[in-house]
């Protein structure tokens, strides 16, 4: 099965007095159907590696492949596109654009993308909501609603454009422990879902607990890969 | 509803004390700069109009730009000439009736004679000086408004008298004529005469009402001494902007000094040039403060909205898309600011024209007002420019903003 997402001795260093790096050459392959989290102590260059993997970041060297297409030469417009349909985000925090419902958040992807009409984003951003247990939220603003309704509409949001590959950055650091199990439910559904196995999740997280849920552990170590622990047995 | 525009209409929707801020900057920048064009505008035309009206479009004088070459300067190269005193030429315009004629023949417009003199009304042992002007009735109506600001009398009582003679109010005031009073004009060489007071007009034009009166032809005649003078002829053209051209093409034709409206008040449509430019660019100046407000204002929201722009990009929102979005939101300002304008303007130009006053210079007691289109057009567009840029700068940062430093920076 082919990689839906690559990195190909991926190195991120910033530039200064005394350059930085942040991701040291990393060799990293998801294939669909994986849920895989990666795990450091802060400042190991986990989440670094997850902004190259979503391409908000440009390797300084070594290539990230997604679907693969190699990426590090694409100009912002075809990055950004590429973003929009093949990739989804969900933050540590919600990140919902404040003055906007639930519903008007899920559906600003599908309406940036611009391929189906007004009818049907609704129905897509209301049927998503309401596979998130958010039907009774949909017009309420993020500040009208608890931090887990948040994450999940952000969840929903990430989900939009159908996308192949979902990268969460800490996706339950702000939550309590209920609404972290419930976030955690929700994107080990995504890939477990028959229908969805042609997607993959990556997750950054630091809880350990939490890693041990996924398919695939990648434990982060100054910008190396340090350990690679495979959790669940895997089609691919 | 287009993403960019619900996004824009968002941002200045929710910020509504700094969207009215900015919509009030714009909206006071416009409606005064409408107001102060009408103003300016209206005052030059009115001022214009008097001009026009008052005075003859094209004057035809017997005087020459430049004297008559020497024979000698025409037969040679170069010529020396010593000893040479002025000829004495007999005033007035050869074959005036003629020359009329062949201008009638082709130019658009209405031919009248005049004879110019300077000379001294008296009565009841009271002199004024005075600008005499001898006309022939049946023709001034055509070329000057003569007939219809006469107060007392008519034009035609020229006729009804011998010596008659037409006063401007304000100079029969000053010596205290009336109507079918007798005068006694002294002309320029001495001649005196004693004239009936058929009349009395009123121009509007302090300085004419105070100076001129008004008189036959042969009466005027008689008063510079010689009969048979023409010094003047008066045209009123159709077109009364092509006053300039015509003059030009009956001077070149008849050798005498052609002295179109506009070249007579050269120094007076410069000032009001001049007087433009400055207009301009004092509503130029206003425009450009409400636009730093807008700029203010959209700069504002873009700082406050760096973590939303970064998200709009990490989920794939284009630079030139994210940057339309602020640029929209410069418009949205200034369209809705520039409406808001054009109605304050239209209130305020209305609120000016009732204001009253009292000029001792002329007879209008209310400020002249041009209604225009185009100074709305100009104010709006200058106005929607200038919200546009205040917009492109601030929309031009927020595109540039990087969202992995704002999404590492949150985290």
């Amino acid at each position: 099965m082919s990689a839906l997402i690559e990195t190909q001795q991926a190195v991120r260093i910033i530039d200064g007095e005394i350059p930085t790096t942040l991701v040291g050459g990393i060799d990293l392959v998801v294939h669909p159907g994986e849920f895989v989290a990666i795990t450091g102590p802060s400042g190991s260059g986990k989440s670094s590696l997850l902004y190259l993997l979503g391409l908000l970041d440009i390797p300084t060297n070594g290539e990230v492949f997604v679907e693969g297409k190699a990426t590090s030469k694409l100009d912002e417009n075809a990055r950004a596109q590429l973003r929009l349909s093949t990739l989804g985000f969900v933050f540590q925090f919600h990140f919902l654009l404040p003055e906007f419902s639930a519903l008007e958040n899920v559906k600003l992807p599908m309406r940036a993308l611009g391929k189906l009409n007004e009818r049907q984003m609704q129905a897509r951003a209301e049927e998503l909501l309401t596979s998130l247990g958010l039907a009774d939220q949909m017009t309420k603003r993020p500040d009208q609603m608890s931090g887990g309704q948040r994450q999940r509409v952000a969840i929903a949001r990430a989900l939009a454009n159908d996308p192949a590959v979902i990268l969460a950055d800490e996706p339950t650091g702000n939550l309590d422990t209920k609404s972290s199990e419930q976030v955690i439910a929700i994107l080990r559904g995504l890939v477990s879902q028959t229908s969805k196995a042609s997607r993959a999740v990556i997750i950054v997280t630091h809880d350990l607990e939490l890693a041990a849920r996924t398919d695939r552990r990648v434990h982060v170590v100054d910008g190396k890969i340090a350990s690679e622990e495979q959790l669940t047995p895997h089609s691919g | 509803m287009n993403l960019v525009l619900t996004i824009a209409l968002t941002h200045v929707r929710f910020r509504i004390r700094q969207t009215i801020v900015g919509v009030f900057g714009v909206a006071v920048g416009v409606g005064f700069s409408i107001m102060m064009a009408a103003l300016m505008e209206g005052s030059q035309n009115d001022f214009v109009t008097q001009l026009v009206d008052s005075l003859p479009h094209i004057s035809v004088t017997d005087e020459r730009r430049d004297p008559p070459p020497q024979p000698a300067t025409l037969a040679y190269d170069a010529a020396e000439i010593h000893g040479l005193s002025t000829a004495s030429i007999r005033p007035g315009i050869k074959n005036p009736f003629a020359t009329m004629a062949a201008i009638e023949s082709w130019l658009p417009g209405a031919v009248a004679p005049s004879v110019q003199a300077k000379g001294v009304v008296r009565y009841a042992s009271r002199d004024t000086a005075a600008s005499l002007v001898g006309v022939d009735p049946r023709r001034e109506g055509a070329v000057s408004k003569l007939a219809t600001q006469i107060r007392q009398g008519s034009i035609e009582n020229l006729y009804k008298a011998s010596n008659a003679i037409i006063l401007g109010d304000q100079l029969a005031k000053k010596i205290g004529a009336r109507v079918g009073n007798t005068v006694t004009v002294v002309g320029g060489n001495g001649n005196s005469i004693h004239c009936t007071v058929v009349g009395l007009y009123h121009s509007g034009v302090s300085q004419a009402d105070q100076t001129q009166a008004y008189m036959l032809l042969k009466t005027g005649q008689i008063l510079a001494g010689q009969t048979g003078l023409v010094n003047e002829i008066r045209i009123k053209a159709q077109d009364v902007m092509a006053s300039r051209d015509l003059a030009r093409r009956i001077e070149s034709e008849t050798g005498y000094k052609s002295v179109s409206w506009q070249e007579a008040h050269e120094d007076l449509l410069s000032a009001f040039e001049l007087r433009n430019i400055i207009m301009y660019m004092v509503v130029g100046a206003i425009l450009l403060v409400a636009s730093f407000g807008t700029y203010n204002i959209i700069s504002t929201i873009t700082h406050e909205k760096t973590r939303d722009i970064a998200i709009l990009k990490s989920l794939g929102l284009r630079q030139d898309t994210v940057r339309r979005i602020f640029v929209l939101e410069g418009a949205i300002i200034g369209v809705i600011g520039l409406f808001v304008g054009w109605a304050l303007g239209y209130g305020l130009t209305l609120i000016m024209g009732q204001v009253e006053f009292k000029s001792p210079f002329i007879d209008a007691n209310r400020l002249p007002l041009l209604y225009s289109w185009r100074h709305y057009i100009v104010a709006g567009s200058v106005a929607l420019a200038a919200s546009l840029v205040a917009g492109w700068f601030p929309a031009r940062k927020a595109a540039s903003v990087q969202p992995v430093d704002i999404i590492r920076g949150a985290s």
